[in-house]
């Protein structure tokens, strides 16, 4: 059996017996993204692929454990990021033309805590333009295919960590969050994706969509290797003003406990404003069968209502295109990125408005006008304002619920994984996949999917999502790791793309 | 839920330093007009007595001590300057005042 | 430098017919080690671009960590101005695109700021008038621009400008006044007198450096005028980056006769901001305020807010230097100046360069004869500020100091004064190399004593017959002879010795 199907879990035990060395891992990983990543009809999961780079951090890594002193359990296991976070030496372009060629001068603080603990970086993922988008179709660099089926979105906004993850070409990726963008993908893809809750991991480094929305998260194929990546980016850090003091730990523990099955006394919340005829039936389908599994590992299920939650797409369409608005104001072509000059004797002014128009595409002008008009005096109030109460009202639903209960569920995406192309104008439609996720942001809590099946009308893996409260990401792993334990054990093994299923 | 009006479009572009040609602007005036109707049905849902929340988790008083800390090197921070003179960002001559 | 003005109108008649309301925001940059938040160094005059790193050069991802020090100082300039500080407050982002700005908004505090609700009393000739604060809030301040081409390096005409970020992000505290009504002719001594009461109270705070010429305090002045008896106030103008006490004075002097010629001709003001020119002390239109000028400020969600405690608000209201009034009683009370003199010297800023003159030796007339004489005449001539006029106050002292030991007299001071104003070194350098010293041994002067006497042997005569006075004009032949570099004493004395 190739390195490249073993968890990330396992590939550490490996190395840690001396069955495996992490240049071989690496190299494992770099011939699988060569094998499938390039060409025209390739999976695009990565933006940049730094093998040399990657190498030598894994012959370091072999050194290190040659001597005696790995860094880190899960030192030599090779990672791919997001192209959202910032990392020395390597291109940072947040999918964008605007920051074609940029070559950040730091690392994220998740990075630099990747690389203290020794795991190989292979490369940069792909990503909608500056995280905005469902599908990854709005990279500046060509969208990603879901290994499922390449002519397929593999949701987004981070498409490329969780098709490398499903396509073998990473054991481990870092995604970020900011209505979804790591579970949707999780979901659309076959594996785990976690969004920590808000502040647990640090954001300094994370190019920011909506700085109060946007958190940083594992994407795997399994609970336990997000639990164990987990651990190892979160932590408070001096660098963000909104990281939390208290660290969130426990959670390799707790998805080890989870492995056991046993729910006994654990109160389940299906959120009942999550379901409903806009949902895919074989969606709904495997989340049923989910919520059975749980119930028969001993959890108690109830229905809960969280009413505002009808509400939280529209706040999140505002609070999020008013901090965009704001945040990608830096990108005026005067200090990095991309200039462009118009005839004449062009004023700054006109070379930024040129620069701003040629270097961002639709989705991204979109939202930058909606967040200007909603944040415009007159307006304020009424949207961006008003946005932020829902916000309020959206942490009050959350608190009651979760003094009945001690996680909720629902399915991840209203839908499976949609042809390219689909919905591409009609942003309105590919809001809509974030349905499920955005309450989460809205309210800081974590929340993470893992794959329920394939909807048997298409074939598609489906996504069930868990969401616990602020700093119980612990309950998350457990649950979750309680379903997988099932689910694995009625599929024979995770579910893997057949295209990608080692012969 | 007042239409935005080509006008206006154009307006929130010049806001937003963004150069719409026409066409551009014909594509987008009406998918944004789409988006704001349906973020309007927000309006009114919360009252008065509703605060409102922008920090989701509650926190008061991050402050850091007033040490140097080592900073970037001029080369590290004019290497990505689309242009650059004498250790400085070169820009297009600026219109308008200081604020 | 003024664009085409429909007529200034005299003063006198312009109090005739208008009162006038002002507003006064001043900036003043803390003197932390680091920016407001970032570490950075704040240090004044490094090379470009080598006090930045990814926070304050705006750089994707980086994050900003506000600074305990600034807030520590805002709170304390805050009390010290008689301010409310807030239970609880935020950062807001004030969105704008400008070149030397990294991010395109700047990190500012909206309508929670710091401190709030506070006054200022300020004296003027006698007479004290209550600065209402409306608030301090703490912000950043921006990089630095430098004009290339064109012809006059100014911001208009230049084909390029270039960027230094040093600055951007040096904590920067806003003071804004409420509207300043019922001064009427006074009004431009009262903005100056409110400046530079500020000046000196956060200068006794020691947060700031205060410095005017420097740009580490920079002043905005907002003016109106309401026809007279009126409550409503009339359109505003908003004179930018006023930099020098005088200037103020002035600006407020020229808006006033500007918006009156307006006015009077049937025209309306236009709410603009306006530039002030140092050299002929008028004002021309920059930037009209249009609709198109919205800020979108909104919440900083990269920070928390901040809630400064109760205990510890209390604990630096112990740190607040004397205030402003008590501190100008107590010196005049340990001066011996009478009212009139003390007017004098607050009215000349002259009330810090005393105390050090004072402190570094001088005798308080002398330190203030020197400041409201000699040296505000050369500052007034230079068109500057008393304390730049170039001499410290301890060369003063020194200078003072040589007097009182007999080295100079105070014909002789004034040419160390010149030789001081000249850049060339110090009272002791000067006298040296100008050989200005009082001639102390009596060799030279019998000699010169002599011969004024064999001149005029009618006076000698006189003197002999015991007329005293009329030694007063062999004094004066003798300090011709000796270039002024005797000590008239004791050449009075000496005549009267040899006569006797
Ligand atoms: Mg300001
Ligand atoms: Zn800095």
């Amino acid at each position: 059996m190739s390195w490249i199907y073993r968890t990330a879990a396992e590939q550490a035990a490996a190395l840690a017996a001396g069955e495996v060395t992490s240049v071989e891992l690496t190299q494992a990983h770099l011939d699988q993204i060569a094998a499938v990543d390039d060409g025209g009809e390739g999976v695009h999961a990565f933006l940049h692929v730094d093998a040399d780079g990657a190498l030598a951090q894994a012959m370091a890594s072999d050194e290190r454990r040659a001597s005696g002193s790995p860094l880190h359990e899960l030192d030599g296991v090779p990672i791919a990021v997001k192209d959202v976070l910032t990392t020395i030496g390597l291109p940072t372009t947040c999918g964008s033309k605007m920051l074609e060629g940029w070559v950040p001068p730091y690392d994220a603080t998740v990075v630099a805590k990747l690389k203290a603990a020794g795991l190989p970086i292979l490369g940069k993922t792909n990503m909608d333009e500056f995280a905005m988008g469902s599908s990854t179709e709005n990279s500046a660099y060509g969208p990603t295919r879901n290994p499922w089926d390449h002519t397929r979105i593999p949701g987004g906004s981070g498409g490329g960590s969780a098709a490398a993850v499903a396509a073998f070409e990473a054991p481990l990726a870092l995604g970020t969050d900011t209505g979804g963008s790591i579970r949707q993908p999780g979901a659309m893809t076959g594996t785990v994706g976690v969004k920590p809750t808000y502040g647990s991991v640090s954001r300094y480094g994370l190019v920011a969509l909506a700085n109060s929305l946007d958190q940083v998260g594992p994407v795997t194929r399994t609970v336990l290797d997000s639990a164990l990546l987990q651990e190892l980016i979160g932590g408070h850090d001096p660098k963000d003003s909104t990281s939390v003091p208290t660290p969130v730990t426990g959670l390799v523990e707790a998805a080890r406990q989870g492995g056991t099955k046993d729910l006994a006394g654990v109160k389940v919340g299906v959120v009942k404003e999550l379901a409903g005829d806009a949902w895919q039936t074989g969606v709904m389908q495997r989340f049923e069968e989910s919520v059975a599994l749980l119930r028969q590992m001993g959890a108690e299920i109830v229905e809960v209502s969280l009413p505002s939650f009808v509400h939280a797409m529209a706040a999140y369409y505002l609070i999020l295109p008013a901090e965009c608005s704001s945040n990608l104001a830096k990108f005026d072509a005067m200090r990095y990125g991309l200039r462009v000059t118009p005839e004449g004797s062009p004023s700054a002014e006109d070379v930024m408005k040129v620069s701003r128009d040629a270097g961002f595409g639709d989705e991204v002008k979109r939202r930058i006008m909606i967040g200007t008009y909603a944040l415009s005096s007159g307006y304020y109030d009424a949207y961006y304002g008003q946005a932020q109460k829902i916000r309020t009202l959206i942490i009050e639903d959350f608190k009651k619920a979760f003094e009945q209960v001690d996680v909720l569920v629902s399915p991840t995406a209203p839908s499976t994984a949609f042809p390219i192309g689909e919905k591409v104008d009609d942003p309105l439609s590919m809001y809509l996949q974030d349905l499920a996720t955005i309450p989460a942001n809205l309210a800081g809590v974590p929340g993470i999917s893992l794959p329920s099946g394939l909807a048997p009308e298409d074939g598609l893996p489906t996504g069930v999502q868990f969401l616990a409260p602020v700093l119980e990401d612990a309950r998350l792993y457990r649950v979750g790791a309680a379903l997988e334990t099932a689910l694995f054990e009625q599929w024979g093994g995770q579910i893997v793309p057949p295209a990608y299923k080692e012969n | 839920m007042p239409e935005l009006s080509r006008d206006e479009v154009r307006h929130l572009a010049d806001l937003a330093r963004i150069d719409l040609s026409d066409a551009e602007l014909e594509h987008l005036a009406p998918q944004l007009n789409v988006i704001l109707e349906s973020v309007a049905s927000i309006q009114g849902v919360a009252g008065d007595d509703v605060v409102a929340t922008s920090h989701p988790i509650p926190m008061t008083n991050v402050f850091r001590d007033d040490v140097v800390v080592p900073g970037l090197t001029p080369v590290q921070a004019l290497a990505g300057a689309p242009a650059k003179e004498d250790d400085k960002f070169s820009v297009p001559r600026i219109l308008g005042d200081e604020q | 430098m003024s664009d085409t003005l429909p007529g200034l109108i005299d003063f006198d008649e312009v109090l005739e017919k208008f009162d006038p309301a002002m507003g006064l925001e001043v900036h003043v940059e803390l003197n932390t080690n680091t920016k407001m938040f970032c570490g950075c160094p704040t240090t004044f005059g490094g090379a470009p671009n080598t006090q930045v790193c990814p926070t304050c050069l705006g750089l994707p991802g980086a994050m900003p960590v506000v600074n305990a020090k600034a807030v520590e100082s805002a709170i304390r300039i805050g009390l010290a101005l008689n301010c409310e500080i807030a239970e609880w407050c935020r950062f807001a982002r004030k969105n704008y695109f400008y070149p030397d700005m990294p991010k395109n908004f700047q990190t500012s505090q909206y309508d929670e700021p710091i401190a709030f609700d506070g006054y200022l009393d300020v004296d003027v000739e006698g007479e004290t008038y209550r600065i209402e604060i409306e608030r301090a809030h703490m912000e950043e301040d921006t990089g630095k621009a430098t004009h290339v081409g064109g012809s006059t390096g100014r911001i208009h005409g230049a084909d390029y400008s270039l960027i230094d970020y040093n600055r951007a992000g040096i904590p920067l505290i806003e003071i804004v006044t409420r509207p300043i009504l019922g001064a009427g002719e006074k009004a431009p001594q009262v903005a100056r007198a409110y400046v530079s009461a500020l000046r000196d109270l956060i200068k006794a705070l020691g947060v700031s450096d205060v410095r005017m010429d420097q740009g580490s305090m920079r002043c905005d002045v907002n003016l109106s005028l309401a026809p007279k008896g009126s409550k409503v106030l009339g359109t505003r103008s908003e004179t930018k980056n006023v930099n020098s006490l005088r200037s103020v004075e002035r600006a407020v002097r020229f808006e006033m006769s500007r918006h009156a010629g307006v006015l009077l001709s049937g025209g309306s003001v236009l709410q603009e901001t306006r530039h002030f020119h140092e050299d002929d002390g008028t004002t021309s239109p920059g930037r009209e305020k249009s609709d198109a000028e919205d800020y979108r400020y909104f919440p900083e969600p990269d920070l928390v807010p901040v809630a400064p405690s109760r205990a510890w608000v209390d604990e630096l209201r112990t740190t607040l230097p004397e205030p402003p009034a008590e501190r100008r009683a107590r010196l005049q009370a340990s001066w011996g100046y009478t009212d009139l003199e003390m007017r004098d010297v607050i009215n000349a800023d002259a009330i810090e360069l005393i105390e050090e003159t004072v402190a570094a030796g001088a005798a308080p007339q002398a330190a203030r004869k020197w400041w409201l004489s000699e040296i505000s005449r050369r500052a007034n001539e230079a068109g500057v500020e008393l304390a730049s006029a170039g001499v410290s106050p301890a060369q003063v002292a020194e200078v003072q100091q040589l007097i009182d030991e007999g080295t100079l007299n105070d014909k002789l001071a004034r040419q160390v004064f010149d030789g001081l104003f000249a850049g060339e070194g110090t009272p002791a350098q000067i006298i040296e190399k100008r050989g200005l010293a009082l001639v102390s041994d009596d060799g030279p002067l019998l000699t010169a004593i002599e011969e004024a006497l064999a001149a005029q042997p009618d006076i000698a005569d006189k003197i002999r017959g015991g007329n005293h006075k009329a030694a007063g004009a062999i004094v004066g032949a003798v300090m011709k002879a000796t270039r002024g570099q005797a000590d008239a004493a004791r050449v009075q004395q000496l005549i009267i010795e040899k006569l006797a």
